[in-house]
């Protein structure tokens, strides 16, 4: 039985105290904000030092959530793809179908400590607003979820989901109607009502303290990884995988491992129909440093500095930012950041409920359609541990046009 | 940096001339928002004459973002419009040396971080301070963040404007005093830029314990609709700022939005330059 703390055990340097990653990260927001934020850095501090809360966390994670999740091997794939060996780490198998409930759990904690009445979210794919609206429903707080109207027509299924927890939810008809369009709503909202409200930003992106706070409740997803396999395996794993859109399911498993320096960390993003062509999401890969919703990251953004539209088969992975600390971790070459495009990611989808009888979420596949590509050409004693951050459930009607010659 | 252009004070200069002298005559400054581009920049530059020529005392110019996360529903629309007429900074700084050779009112862009800060924030202040611009707002970039950006609008003497709001504490007043250039710009309410029926209830008390703090000037904008909500909120600052009314009525007017904005605005304009007005 594995046991570990729901807070990261050892805190590295980042952020430094102006929630600056290297020069990443930052707090660019409208001074009604900032106080807020301060808020949110004493109640995230001070829960930190108060043995209660992370007792009422551990719970909550294990009794509620089902934590932990297991560390699986996958010995069907491993062996098609004659490689590496390879471990998922379930993700899926949480409670709502994905990572993001971890740090839903501990955010709402939060706002109930600062006595917060009221809960505001942004969705794309609507995990996190489906997320958001359980957490809040578990205590009993009103709970208002921004989605781009385009998202709410993709996603009919979880915008029902998240109205049956009671949920209100407000389709943005502003700018693309997707994920970012949200964020900027549900920040005008917490800008309304920021004396009432607490904001939960679903990724580790934002203006600091989100990027450190969601990291610190995603970071289960590694302690208990490294717990798991060295009871597996007696090391540790050589490689670490997972998918990059925002970047919290990767930074939850890639931070416990940061002082590891012989385990390297590949976050894989988006590359939609093509790097090269102007409908991808790969911030990281194709993206340059600016400013958006908070932070200084690497955006994808026109010659005049607009922010460009980011596209993926995932609607979980479109989004035109990341995270602060990848952006640090990627020109400190702590992580490789590659990308795979829409179609690779479909095949992986595929193979992957072919081989382990695993359905992943389209976001989640885009990490084993890397690791499909890298396992063969390393030895047999290499491990890689792949993030399986959600379950595909949400997503198979839309992988279902993409994949007609299954349907007949 | 001392060619010719800057033998006409401007930047942080002009801007505290135009509160002096406005103080002096215990009259307001009066300050609307255009967003440039809207419907497209030959009208904003007739609409930044016919506001020039009814005698506003500085003008705000939007530049257009794509993620106007401090705008609410009129603005942003606004913005989109002027995105699809392709307006960039370039093209406004282009357009403000073309109304910089028949207006002299200063002129103040405001806009969201990213786009300075993708121009080249000392290009950025280059430009500004060589075709005519006084300075900025940045909604977004508190004074935290703010260090660079100052450094390089100091060097050409262009005013960076900080935004004070509801929820600010007292230190951070103090802090934004000590960092603010020409004046501050107090919010009135939580919440985006847009018009509102009623004034915050505790606008008058905040505004006077900024007062106390801050020795630099004090505008109030965001919900400022009509001119008696604009010489109510007079009592108590140096200026008012309009601009989501204005920004509507240039999207729903069918006549030449010059002459409409003019029309609405001189109330405006007559009500805070009325010096028999006493405090």
């Amino acid at each position: 039985m594995v046991s570990t703390s729901p807070l990261p055990a050892t805190e590295v340097t980042y952020p430094d105290r102006r929630g600056r990653y290297g020069a990443f990260g930052g707090q660019f927001v409208p001074e009604t904000l900032m106080p807020a934020l301060e808020e949110l850095e004493i109640a995230l501090e001070n829960a930190v030092k108060d043995p209660q809360f992370e007792q009422e966390l551990k719970a909550l994670l294990k009794e509620y959530v089902g934590r932990p999740t297991p560390l699986y091997f996958a010995r069907r794939m491993t062996n098609e793809l004659g490689g590496a060996k390879i471990y998922l780490k379930r993700e899926d198998l949480a409670h709502t179908g994905a990572h993001k409930i971890n740090n839903t759990m501990g955010q709402i904690l939060l706002a109930v400590r600062m006595g917060k009445k009221r809960i505001i979210a942004e969705t794309g794919a609507g995990q996190h607003g489906v997320a958001t609206a359980t957490a809040a429903a578990l205590f009993g707080l009103d709970c208002c979820i921004y989605m781009g109207e385009e998202d709410t027509e993709r996603q009919k299924l979880n915008v029902f989901r998240m109205k049956l927890l009671g949920a209100r939810v407000v389709p943005v008809s502003s700018g693309s109607q997707t994920l970012k369009d949200a964020m900027n709503e549900a920040l005008r909202d917490w800008v309304t009502n920021v004396r009432t409200t607490h904001y939960v930003i679903g990724s580790v992106a934002g203006p600091h303290p989100y990027p450190k706070l969601v990291r610190n409740f995603q970071a289960i997803i590694g302690e208990e990884t490294k717990q798991q396999f060295i009871e597996k395996e007696n090391k540790l794993p050589d490689y670490l995988i997972a998918c990059v859109g925002g970047g919290s399911n990767a930074m939850g498993l890639f931070y416990p491992f940061y002082h590891e320096h012989d385990v390297k960390f590949i976050g894989v993003e988006a590359a939609g129909k093509g790097i090269n062509t102007k409908q991808h999401a790969a911030t990281l890969c194709a993206g340059e440093i600016g400013v958006l919703h908070g932070s200084m990251t690497y955006l994808l953004q026109n010659d005049d500095g607009q922010i460009a539209l980011a596209h993926s088969v995932s609607a979980g992975l479109d989004y035109p930012g990341v995270g602060p600390e990848h952006c640090f971790y990627k020109d400190s070459k702590r992580a490789e950041y590659v990308s795979i495009t829409d179609e690779e990611a479909l095949d992986a989808f595929t193979n992957l409920a072919r081989w382990e009888g695993i359905i992943p979420a389209l976001e989640s596949a885009h990490a084993i359609a890397y690791t499909i590509k890298l396992a063969p050409t390393l030895d047999r004693d290499t491990t890689i541990v792949v993030n399986l951050s959600g379950r595909g459930d949400k997503d198979v009607e839309s992988a279902s046009r993409y994949l007609k010659g299954l349907m007949g | 940096m001392s060619d010719s252009t800057t033998s006409i004070s401007r930047g942080v200069a002009a801007i505290t001339e135009v509160f002096r002298s406005r103080r002096q005559n215990n009259q307001h400054v009066f300050i609307p928002y255009i967003m440039a581009g809207d419907p497209d920049l030959g009208t904003t530059e007739k609409i930044v004459r016919s506001l020039s020529g009814i005698g506003v005392d500085l003008i705000e110019l939007g530049m257009p973002f794509s993620d106007p996360l401090a705008d609410g529903p009129v603005i942003q629309r606004a913005g989109e419009r002027a995105l699809r007429q392709g307006l960039s900074m370039k093209k406004l700084l282009r357009s403000i040396e073309t109304m910089r050779l028949s207006i002299d009112t200063p002129i103040i862009i405001m806009t969201y971080y990213n786009l300075f800060y993708h121009f080249g924030l000392k290009e950025f202040a280059r430009e500004a301070a060589r075709v005519g611009v006084d300075g900025v707002i940045v909604p977004d970039l508190p004074p935290e963040e703010a260090d660079e950006f100052r450094d390089a609008l100091d060097e050409y003497n262009l005013a960076l404007v900080y935004l004070i709001a509801p929820t600010s504490s007292e230190e951070r007043i103090r802090k934004i005093g000590h960092v603010a250039r020409g004046f501050v710009y107090y919010v009135s309410r939580t919440g985006v830029t847009g018009e509102q029926k009623d004034l915050s209830a505790d606008l008058a008390e905040n505004l006077k314990k900024i007062r106390s703090i801050i020795s630099l000037p004090v505008v109030v904008g965001f919900g400022v609709s009509n001119p008696e909500q604009a010489k109510m909120i007079a009592q108590y600052a140096d200026g008012v700022v309009i601009g989501s009314a204005i920004v509507r009525l240039i999207e729903e007017t069918d006549q030449l939005p010059e002459r409409m904005v003019a029309i609405f605005l001189r109330p405006f304009v007559d009500g805070l330059h009325d010096n028999e007005h006493v405090n």
